[in-house]
């Protein structure tokens, strides 16, 4: 019985908690965008300026948290154009993510390329390190599972807690909802539609970012071409699955990244027999299945995907 | 205060401006990380444009670059056209490819007449039936199309990987994870020695015209254009909107699924994995940059070719990396987004005026 093996051993939780890390943060991000009632499908391109951003500083001699910190901001830079463009101008949607996508890939690229013309190995940094803390990290299975992460997934949890008590206990957090379900009545209220919208986008994005910056900073060392492969659009299947709430998304992200730890265990098994392809490709189904099982009673934000004009309605 | 007007009866010459100004936009704006990676600004124009359309050789270059972008274009802007978004192109191409090599590679022998019309018809069924279920995902249950098309590009490619590796490699590959090469009479001709311009970009062009004749002068072509205008208006019109969407689903696959027949039959000869450099991706920005019209796709595949082209060149002279095409690519469709608005509003500058205050629509 290998497989009740595998979800025994505090390795593969310590694992499923990794791989949700960049999810939550991504997850969250596209959440409070759309809570606002904008789709950001720039996420996948600014996940790879965060990974960027935040490992050049760090090569660069920024310190961690500086990386973190330039990656955010890299993220809200983009956000800001993505709000710019489908806020105020009204754009489509859809589009503009799209254009926000290769613009912020092709941009992370370039400089990438420019500032390292011919390397064959990429250079690497002294990334973050899983955290000691002293009592809750030694004790048995529950220590090596949840408390030796790095510091970066306890940052995830944290704003897990921090989006979740400003969306429902604040009145910003109330505004943004509220922009995102029905922008008149925000406006008769007095209050700016075009700013909480704009503003939530860059909050978004600038989680994206961290998001990016994570796999380059705590899971990996080092910055390399396609390395997002698609987890952007996988946390824009996992904010409808997770019905637009915080506390689901933590839920969904920690969900997929058991699935993905789990399959790739279960590859080392019987990796002889089934091709890697196969566990590859399961990621992107298991996002397309959740996207499916609640497509038919999401409860979509309402003006979602609607521009807003003053004084039109 | 800004205001936007919307303008009635736009003529189709002022329409045809977004396009133009948002490339030489993108093409100015690429200036400013060509100087940032210390390249020769003007010297690096010159690169481009010399290295796109300076001679027979790179003309012919620049042509069997945009065979792929026609078709990638036109499955674009007709899904586009009625509101269905596929973003999945690069993943129909590469069915079309596996269905054309699965075919075309000794499987069935026959002369090149039933040959070719056989893998396009095979690339053009794979292409379609993967559209098809995104499609029905979504006039089923719902699912957002452009997640389910994006997430499927992923699976593809992995797909193809696989059976690259295991039951279609090439034998006689050296190891490569490569297909079996095409019989002879599964390819398609070039069109002059020692040239890579090939009769894809022939098949491309029809195909463009068959949809230009299709949306303006089909039944379909209204349907789909109503359907796009407004789904609900559309449906109390009597006009069958999941039909039509499963329609453009297949028209719109079935495009894509063709630009891969005709990149493995026209110029690889075999299958790789990385047979397209993101030409599903890039089509949607031929797609706006041609304003979702046929005709404009053909045109703009030109142009986003002749970057890409030019850009590898220029790359190659002056050392600046050859990502600043992607980057161009990028910026023409922010821009034609942008200046869309130019087209569809009047814009005035005015002070603001009290507006009154909101009642209808509490909620």
């Amino acid at each position: 019985m290998e497989y009740i093996d595998i979800l025994l051993s505090a390795n593969f939780w310590a694992a499923a908690i990794r791989i949700a890390t960049p999810l939550i943060f991504g997850v969250l991000g596209a959440l409070v965008c759309e809570r606002a009632g904008v789709l950001n499908l720039g996420i996948e391109g600014i996940f790879v300026v965060g990974a960027m951003c935040g490992w050049m500083a760090v090569w660069l001699g920024a310190g961690l948290w500086g990386g973190v910190l330039i990656a955010a901001l890299a993220g809200a830079f983009f956000g800001l154009l993505h709000g710019i463009l489908t806020v105020p101008l009204g754009l489509s949607q859809h589009v503009s993510g799209l254009g926000i996508t290769m613009f912020a890939t092709s941009v992370s690229y370039f400089a990438y390329r420019t500032a390292l013309p011919d390397v064959s190995s990429p250079p690497r940094i002294e990334a973050f390190q899983p955290l000691d803390i002293p009592v809750l990290s030694e004790l048995p299975f529950i220590g090596p599972a949840l408390f030796q992460q790095t510091p970066m997934t306890f940052l995830a949890l944290a704003l897990v807690l921090l989006v979740s008590y400003m969306l429902y206990r604040t009145p910003l957090g109330l505004a943004i909802r509220a922009v995102g379900d029905n922008p008149s009545a925000v406006e008769a209220q007095g209050l700016p539609v075009f700013a909480l919208r704009i503003g939530a986008i860059m909050a978004g994005s600038a989680l994206m970012a961290l998001g990016g910056a994570f796999l380059t900073m705590s899971a990996f060392d080092a910055f390399f071409f396609g390395m997002i492969n698609g987890r952007g659009w996988i946390c824009i299947a996992l904010v409808v699955f997770a019905s637009w709430r915080p506390g689901k998304a933590l839920l969904g992200a920690l969900l997929f990244g058991a699935f993905d730890a789990f399959q790739i265990r279960l590859q080392n098994e019987v990796g002889a027999v089934i091709p890697s392809q196969v566990f590859l490709m399961i990621p992107y189904l298991l996002s397309i299945v959740a996207l499916v099982l609640v497509a038919r009673k999401a409860d979509y934000p309402r003006a979602l995907l609607q521009p807003y004009f003053r004084g039109q309605r | 205060m800004i205001r936007f007007e919307p303008r009635s009866n736009v003529s189709s010459l002022f329409s045809l401006a977004p396009p133009v100004i948002a490339g030489i936009t993108a093409l100015v704006l690429a200036a400013i990380p060509i100087a940032a990676a210390g390249g020769e600004v003007f010297a690096a124009y010159g690169h481009i444009f010399k290295g796109a359309f300076g001679s027979k050789f790179v003309l012919s270059e620049l042509l069997a670059r945009a065979t792929p972008l026609i078709f990638t274009g036109l499955a674009v802007s007709v899904a586009f056209r009625a509101r269905l978004w596929n973003i999945g192109a690069e993943g129909q191409l590469y069915v079309g490819a596996l269905a054309a090599v699965a075919i075309g590679s000794g499987a069935v022998s026959a002369p090149a007449y039933i040959m070719i019309p056989l893998i396009i018809l095979a690339g053009m069924i794979a292409g379609g039936t993967l559209m098809l279920v995104p499609t029905l995902l979504k006039t089923r249950l719902g699912a957002d199309e452009v997640v389910t098309t994006l997430l499927l590009n992923f699976v593809v490619l992995l797909f193809v990987q696989m059976m690259l590796e295991g039951p279609m490699k090439d034998p006689m590959g050296m190891g490569w994870p490569q297909s079996e090469p095409l019989t002879r009479a599964a390819t398609l001709p070039r069109m002059f020695a020692r040239m890579r311009i090939h009769w894809g970009l022939v098949i491309a062009l029809v195909s463009a015209l068959i949809i230009y004749i299709m949306m303006k002068r089909s039944v379909w072509g209204f349907e789909i254009r109503a359907t796009g205008e407004n789904v609900s208006a559309a449906k109390h019109a009597g006009i069958p909107v999941t039909s039509t969407f499963i329609k453009v689903g297949l028209i719109s696959g079935g495009l894509a699924g063709l630009a891969g027949v005709s990149e493995v039959a026209g110029l690889k000869g075999y299958l790789t994995a990385d047979i397209s450099p993101g030409f599903g991706y890039t089509g949607v920005v031929v797609a706006m940059l041609a304003g979702l019209s046929p005709v404009g796709v053909v045109v703009a595949s030109i142009f986003i070719a002749a970057v890409f082209v030019g850009a590898d060149s220029m790359s190659r002279a002056m050392g600046v990396s050859s990502y600043i095409a992607d980057l161009v690519v990028a910026l023409s469709l922010i821009c034609v987004l942008v200046s869309s608005l130019f087209v569809r509003f009047k814009i005035r500058f005015a002070r603001p005026k009290k507006t009154p205050p909101v009642v209808k629509g509490e909620a």
